[in-house]
């Protein structure tokens, strides 16, 4: 059934907050990656305001879907999302790298409510997402397990160990989806070392795959229900993001990969983004 | 009885008997299931048998997520792949998150012989010592094998355990038993203590003998738990023998001998000899011409034990 109009205007709603509140906590942290969580945002959005099913009062639930941020960097929208989702209070989020602070540099399962997977050295979710896959099936649980990858990391080699034995063990309930920016931290993925053909790669690999516009709430969540329904191999979401989404002046530019607005940059952002949403 | 066997072989049938007792056991291999005995696993519980090819950092990150479902991984392979192609998965998905992931592994130390440097690991221990929340241990006969595999699934974080390649003297009897962390005392003595682990520790056994006929009683120390270190047996030993030894097959910087040496300076400042790899790789060959060149027989830790001696204040 196709997702309703209300659906996706409530889940914009929701990425934008999301946004909002990456470039609020880059700029209370001093530093952090707000390009590549604006880029995910819609995705991620998506996940945890619709698709994963969670338990806020019980973080730890054995029969919870799991998320893993491969892309460790970006977990400025990945804390948000936790945070907006319920399993900890908004004032937390205003202390991101801080000492002592439950919101570590790159994500830690151990410091973080609701964090299903520590991340951060790029190449390694895909596999350790394979991992808890398997666990669920020895374990006759049929939760899901999704892993957002970065575009860069795939230049990564255990990205293609992970990707042969997802295909190989026939793993449907695990979901890649690729944050597909085009940017990295030396400047474009084409340039840096190449990922074309990025669809066929994974396809030859053995994955179904979805290409979509990745910042197109109501493409990202039909390609996600198409995953849901693919059985006998794991599902592939390449979505074609902007990296800075959301944000004029950090869209498809490579500098704003790590390091964080000043105050006159954040009240811009703010205005852009509407500081509007459901978070508020 | 044999007089030698290979850890593997005990392993293999402890770890098919755990697999009975722990309904969340799941065994990981990388295409090595003959050599490392995880074959016996894999055909009484087939289902609990992931076999994910020659793919060792994929292993460990594959076990890293089986351990966040509440299985218990045993991530399988030879210790110079554990401890440096999945290096970062090891130190930081599966100590850092602390998850209950176990590793054992095979070809440790130059006693693998033939295959010569590419798969003689002479830095695993040192490697694996340094990452916090991990354990290590190298066993040092197949009865002790049987026990410490039992303790480390019982045990709860990542433990790593080193095995060797070729059959073991048998030093133990069935019933032995084996506490991580804590030494074995095979043999009493007041003159000199010989602390070694895995292969080694047959040899210091028979280099206490040969002390003994020239009048030297030298305790021996089953050192099978390289971390934590059982620090009580080692500086025991350093005030009532006033002289030691380690042994190892690895390099002497960074292992047994290092973390003894790392103690004592601290704790206990003791004249101290270490048995081992003096900054060197090793080479193709027979394991016996292997430990003459490199300095670790019998002989040659008698000849230390007379330097350590010679030294008492």
């Amino acid at each position: 059934m196709p997702a309703s109009m209300e659906l996706i205007a409530e889940l914009e709603r929701k990425a934008n907050g999301l946004r909002c509140d990456v470039v609020k906590m880059c700029y209370h942290a001093g530093s952090g990656h707000p390009g590549g969580s604006l880029s995910a945002a819609d995705m991620v959005a998506a996940l945890y305001f619709h698709f994963l099913r969670l338990d806020p009062g019980n973080p730890k639930w054995e029969d919870r879907d799991r998320f893993i941020m491969s892309k460790g960097h970006a977990c400025p929208v990945l804390y948000a999302a936790l945070c907006r989702r319920g399993f900890f209070p908004e004032e937390v989020l205003w202390t991101l790298r801080r000492f002592g602070s439950p919101l570590q540099g790159h994500p830690d399962m151990k410091s973080t409510p609701g964090l299903d997977m520590t991340s951060g050295s790029l190449g390694n979710g895909l596999s350790i997402g394979v991992g808890m896959a398997l666990g669920g099936r020895i374990a006759g649980k049929d939760f899901r397990v999704y892993v957002m990858l970065g575009d860069g990391e795939l230049q990564e080699g255990l990205v293609w160990e992970g990707a042969m034995a997802a295909s190989h063990f026939r793993l449907d309930r695990l979901t890649a989806l690729v944050d597909y920016n085009k940017l990295q931290i030396d400047g474009e993925n084409r340039e840096v070392m190449n990922l074309e053909p990025l669809v066929g790669k994974w396809q030859q690999f053995g994955w179904h795959t979805i290409e979509i516009d990745g910042n197109d709430m109501a493409q990202v969540v039909r390609a996600i229900e198409e995953a849901q329904r693919t059985g006998g191999r794991p599902t592939c979401i390449i979505g074609h993001t902007i990296k800075g989404k959301g944000v004029s002046y950090m869209e498809g530019a490579a500098e704003w990969h790590g390091r964080a607005p000043t105050q006159e940059e954040l009240e811009r952002a703010l205005a852009e983004l509407g500081e509007k949403g459901g978070n508020a | 009885m044999a007089t030698r066997m290979t850890l593997q072989s005990a392993y293999g049938e402890t770890l098919r008997e755990l697999g009975g007792h722990y309904s969340n056991l799941v065994v990981l291999d990388a295409d090595l299931s003959k050599i490392t005995q995880t074959v016996h696993f894999a055909r009484s519980y087939p289902d609990r048998f992931l076999n994910v090819g020659i793919a060792e950092q994929n292993l460990m990150a594959i076990a890293a997520g089986l351990a966040t479902t509440g299985m218990i991984p045993i991530a399988h392979t030879y210790a110079c792949f554990a401890s440096m192609r999945a290096c970062e998965q090891v130190r930081t998905f599966i100590s850092y998150p602390g998850l209950n992931v176990k590793i054992v592994t095979t070809s440790a130390g130059i006693e693998e012989g033939w295959s010569g440097v590419t798969h003689q690991a002479i830095e695993d221990m040192a490697i694996m010592r340094t990452i916090p929340n991990m354990t290590v241990v190298a066993p040092s006969d197949p009865f002790l094998t049987r026990r410490a595999a039992e303790a480390m699934v019982s045990h709860r974080g990542p433990v790593y355990m080193r095995l060797g390649r070729n059959p073991f003297p048998v030093i133990y009897q069935d019933g032995v038993s084996f506490t991580l962390g804590k030494a074995i005392r095979i043999r009493e003595g007041e003159d000199v203590t010989l602390i070694a682990c895995g292969i080694m520790v047959e040899k210091a056994l028979r280099a206490a003998e040969m002390l003994q006929a020239e009048g030297i009683r030298a305790r021996v120390l089953d050192m099978h738990t390289i971390k934590p270190l059982d620090e009580e047996a080692v500086l025991s030993a350093a005030r009532e023998t006033g002289a030691l030894v380690t042994a190892e097959d690895h390099l002497v910087a960074g292992g047994l001998g290092g973390a003894v040496a790392e103690l004592l300076a601290s704790r206990c400042p003791t004249p101290l000899e270490r048995i081992g790899l003096q900054d060197t790789f090793g080479e193709t060959g027979d394991p016996e011409k292997l430990f003459e060149k490199y300095g670790m027989t019998p002989g040659d830790l008698v000849a230390a034990a007379r330097r350590a001696i010679a030294r008492k204040g």
